[in-house]
């Protein structure tokens, strides 16, 4: 196939030449399958559109031809823009709409009858799309299915949403060709199996372009020992933003990104226009700020991975990363997000936000500069996200379930899909799939004398569809402004998560949007509040998405450390490490080193395991486990990426005890099913699955007398059907993401009996920090009872009352 | 079983950790809003198919604070069914453990907003009941005295240094209680919302239920 002479001419009028890449995606644009990987910035859309755009002049079309899923909206509606030019230019008639969470009912429905040519959707709206009865006759003249930044999808369950869909329409356009655009990932060929079972992808890597400028911002001060935002690094940071057009300032959490603004604009001077972004705020707001960053009106953004993704917002000249990215190619991303549209090399600084993080630093760009980048595959199959889709489909119309487990089976990820977890699902889906049969006649979905499944109330169908969805924010709830008159009908800032807005009483400050604000009054889930700007503020918790530090990260920490290559370092990091050699020991990478010393009456342990904040953290509910049984009195613990403080009342003489022996794993299952974690990702696979629902229109004003929460349907669960699917489920989630244990199953496999165990009698210098870190855990039971009573006796003195 | 004893009236009365009452003097216990049949409810409504286990849950720790206590009268403070057909959702062995709770002991159940009309196989309702000075009903009528009610499912939330612990709560001034809910499905209403400070004097006290019963001022919520 050749690019049509039109389309070429009107290429060369533009001055353009096509990348090698570009011209390889159009010559195989015959294959069933393709996978672009390139950086950002190297016209991977257009790789992905040409190939439509010339058959659409050879062959126009009523029908839809191309779809396009990305997992932004905004990506979505980037594109429509980006591709009116061409047909507009060409003169060609191409319909181009998109369809995301943004769109009118009255442009969907209208698309479910006439579909354009090019349709751009997410993942959640294409599984929706699918659910409706007029799916066959959308779908059926399909030609191509474009999937960009799909290394961000699969990463999460919204790919198995998005592939799940993909099975399923498949069936009425077998011939439609699918296309992966991704950024550089290590080992494309997992990518390459989402789009091509039979192995039959072809792979298309692009020139990788200039190795990025990065360095490590030189402060006068150095990093502090603990603590996440960087704040010290605040006068050279202005001075990088006088010296550049814009510059991008990353952060790993939304809470660290409030901070550092604020802090940033109070050292502002010289009154620089610099904003804030990131998903919390309100949409109108981010906007404000995309449409400033587009104009080039902005010197600085202070943002979060709402950035991260491939939207052109114009002329960015510096990318600083504050704090260690914990992934390499997270960082190589966010890096590219400087001179998007040139092809000159990117520049990039990264900011340690403490001295733990400096060698965390130096290790990524040892890393980058190596091409070493970290995979960290999910493998684990998300029944809740089969339970949605049985939901879904079964809103389209009657199914045969074989012929909906055949679909899925097809996935490379689903292959192993046992038939028995598959009609578990399905049981799940029909009855609720409860040991305790009850009330038949009020199942969402019947199964009729031939086998095949249906809705029991076709009027149920939106409901299910609103509740669709795989990305589980924890509830948030607006804040608004309080008017004058005590409505709250003024303007919209942002969200806060639901714990911590009923953890505010009146009066109490907080940051959102840069602005300090003060709490009003909590009146049918919005948050009141009033400016305030004098007041030093309570800080708002956005949970956000913590990141674990890498296995190529902490494997390269511990090689350094190992080798004593410390020459490219810092001076103060290098006699940091020589002192902690000198008065302890140096981890090393075949044992695990544990240090134990006494502090305040109490009795630490201190294991430095490198497998990441998650894993660590489970590390810490396995020893206190641990201590409990040996009658160590645990009191509690606190985990960064690369190591456990425990600690206790008793000390720990043997710390070998603590990590071997046989049934060191054995009953952890019980220790964690009452752990908080394990509710909380109960609710997101209870939600995902279908059993709770969210966003239904009126529930929230319903009050709150009326809803009970998840915590007590995990009880009781628990309690009288512990088999039942939504556990399981729990279990493989919590077990893989947020618990991490194959970290820790390969931490213990690989220092089996390696254990180093220093008794010292004061804090070495790297637990120090430790002892400063945010997020300590208390171990419930007899604890938390003990801390009820005395915040109970703290109160009633408080209230200076004799009681 | 932990238990915290207070006067209402003159009467002496113990709260249950449980989430129910005791009036010893007169062999009576009292427990409010049990809600049975409520995922019978949700789940009829399309709204998913929630764990039908709030029945026998519910009975169980009723069956329990029964055992323990051993009383003459039983009263069910009012919305005890969630709604008309809500003893469809009893299964033979929640009916006949019912049942079994319900011999040789005066039952009565209070009527409330979910349930106004009579139960077709547990007895019939009544709107409120008195004893002595005291008396039950489901909700709260401003300017009684000593009277005992339910419905607004009173709870608290507390802060501690990195965890947020939310109880169901009696509160109970000089001339009012309110029970909490203690059936197994049953959210909550802040002891701190209006409808609940309206009703109370500032000396009321509110008591957690949870392992053990703690008491705090009402004051010091705020």
């Amino acid at each position: 196939m050749h690019i049509p002479d039109k389309i070429s001419k009107w290429i060369r009028a533009k001055n353009w030449t096509l990348h090698e890449h570009q011209i390889r995606m159009f010559k195989s644009s015959e294959c069933s399958s393709q996978l672009l990987i390139a950086p950002t910035g190297s016209g991977k859309t257009l790789a992905g559109f040409l190939p439509t755009i010339a058959d659409l002049y050879l062959n126009p079309s009523q029908k839809l031809h191309t779809l396009y899923i990305s997992p932004l909206k905004a990506l979505a509606s980037d594109i429509k823009r980006n591709l009116e030019t061409p047909i507009k230019e060409l003169e060609l008639k191409i319909s181009v709409e998109d369809r995301t969470g943004d769109t009118k009912q009255s442009i969907k429905k209208k698309q479910r009858v006439i579909p354009p040519n090019i349709l751009l959707t997410t993942p959640e709206s294409l599984a929706l799309l699918m659910s409706y009865p007029e799916a066959p006759s959308i779908f059926s003249s399909l030609k191509r299915i474009i999937v960009d930044e799909i290394h961000a999808i699969t990463e999460s369950k919204r790919g198995d949403q998005l592939f799940l869909a993909i099975s399923n329409i498949r069936k009425y356009c077998l011939d439609a060709k699918i296309i992966g655009l991704s950024a550089t990932v290590n080992d494309p060929s997992i990518i390459a199996g989402w789009l091509a079972p039979a192995n039959d992808c072809d792979i298309i890597l692009s020139d990788p372009g200039l190795i990025p400028e990065i360095s490590i911002l030189k402060t006068s001060e150095p990093p502090p020992w603990a603590g996440a935002g960087g704040l010290y690094s605040i006068p050279e940071i202005i001075t990088e933003i006088e010296t550049h057009k814009t510059t991008l300032i990353f952060h790993n959490t939304r809470a660290q990104a409030e901070i550092f603004f604020h802090n940033l604009w109070l050292a502002n001077s010289k009154n620089l226009p610099i904003a804030i972004h990131h998903g919390s705020l309100d949409k109108e707001q981010r906007n404000q700020v995309e449409t400033a960053m587009v104009r080039g009106e902005l010197r600085a953004v202070v943002c979060t991975g709402s950035l991260d993704l491939g939207i052109d917002w114009g002329s960015v000249d510096l990318v600083i990363q504050i704090g260690a990215p914990r992934q390499v190619k997270r960082l190589i991303q966010r890096i590219g997000r400087a001179n998007h549209s040139h092809s000159g090399a990117s520049k990039a600084l990264i900011v340690p936000a403490n001295r733990l993080e400096v060698l965390e630093c130096f290790m990524a760009l040892d890393a980058i500069y190596e091409n070493k980048l970290d995979s960290e595959v999910q493998t684990q199959i998300p029944l809740d996200v089969i339970c949605q889709h049985l939901l879904l489909v079964a809103c389209a119309g009657p199914f045969l379930p074989v012929d909906v487990f055949n679909e899925i089976i097809t996935l490379a990820k689903y292959k192993n899909l046992s038939r028995e977890d598959f009609d578990q699902c399905l049981d799940f889906c029909i009855s609720g799939g409860y040991a305790l049969k009850k009330y038949n006649q009020w199942h969402r979905l019947i199964q009729t004398s031939d086998g095949s499944v249906k809705l029991r109330d076709p009027r149920i169908a939106n409901r299910l569809r609103m509740n669709a969805g795989t990305i589980q924010d924890s509830d948030t709830l607006k804040v608004r402004y309080k008017s004058k008159r005590g409505k709250s009908n003024g303007s919209t800032i942002g969200e806060v998560e639901e714990a911590f807005a009923v953890s505010l009483t009146p009066g109490d400050t907080f940051l959102i949007g840069g602005k300090i604000v003060k709490f009003e009054s909590l009146r049918e889930m919005v948050v009141e509040v009033s400016p305030r700007p004098e007041k030093k503020p309570k800080i708002a918790v956005f949970s956000g998405t913590k990141f674990s530090t890498s296995t190529l990260l902490c494997d390269r920490i511990l090689r350094t450390l190992e080798e004593k290559r410390w020459d490219n370092l810092p001076e103060y990091l290098c006699r940091w490490l020589e002192h902690q050699a000198s008065f302890s020991k140096l981890p090393e990478s075949n044992s695990v080193l544990i240090e134990t010393f006494p502090r305040n009456e109490l009795n630490y342990t201190c294991v430095y395991g490198f497998s990441g904040r998650n894993a660590q953290q489970t590390l810490g509910l396995l020893l206190t486990k641990r201590m409990e049984e040996l009658a160590l009195n645990p009191v509690g613990f606190v985990a960064n990426d690369y190591t456990t403080l425990v600690w206790g009342l008793t000390k720990v003489v043997e710390p070998k005890k603590l990590l071997q022996g046989e049934n060191i794993l054995r009953g952890l299952d019980l220790w964690l099913s009452n752990n908080a974690v394990m509710k909380r990702t109960f609710r997101s696979v209870a939600t995902v699955a279908g059993l709770i629902e969210r966003n239904l229109p009126g529930i929230k004003k319903s009050g709150r007398q009326a809803t009970f929460s998840s915590d007590i349907l995990y009880d009781t669960l628990l309690k009288y059907d512990p088999n039942h699917l939504l556990l399981k489920a729990t279990k493989i989630e919590a077990m893989q993401g947020l618990v991490d244990f194959g970290r820790i199953e390969n931490m213990l496999e690989k220092t089996k009996n390696h254990i180093t165990h220093v008794d010292l009698k004061r804090p070495s210098p790297f637990s120090a920090p430790l002892l400063l870190e945010a997020g300590r855990i208390p171990i419930h039971g007899s604890a938390i009872e003990l801390m009820l009573d005395s915040e109970i006796n703290s109160l009633i003195s408080d209230a200076r009352l004799e009681y | 079983m932990n238990s915290y004893d207070f006067y209402l009236s003159g009467e002496k009365l113990s709260a249950l950790s449980s989430g129910g009452l005791y009036w010893s003097d007169k062999k009576i216990l009292c427990v409010s809003d049990l809600h049975f049949g409520k995922t019978h409810r949700l789940n009829r409504t399309g709204a998913g198919a929630l764990p039908p286990y709030e029945n026998i849950d519910t009975l169980k720790r009723l069956q329990a604070d029964i055992c323990a206590t051993n009383p003459s009268c039983v009263i069910c403070l009012g919305d005890s069914f969630d709604d008309r057909i809500a003893e469809q959702s009893f299964n033979n062995a929640e009916t006949h453990l019912l049942k079994i709770l319900q011999k040789d002991r005066d039952w009565i159940w209070i009527s409330g907003n979910h349930d106004p009309y009579p139960s077709l196989q547990f007895g019939e309702s009544i709107s409120s009941f008195s004893k002595s000075s005291i008396t039950f009903r489901h909700i709260a009528l401003k300017g009684e005295i000593g009277e005992i009610s339910g419905h607004y499912h009173p709870k608290i939330s507390i802060n501690l240094s990195n965890a947020q612990i939310t109880r169901a709560c009696f509160i109970a001034d000089q001339k009012r209680l309110i029970m909490p809910a203690y059936g197994t499905y049953t959210g909550g209403l802040s002891v701190r919302s209006d409808e609940i400070k309206v009703l109370f004097e500032n000396d009321a006290t509110v008591m957690l239920t949870g392992n053990k019963i703690r008491t705090i001022p009402y004051s010091s919520c705020f």
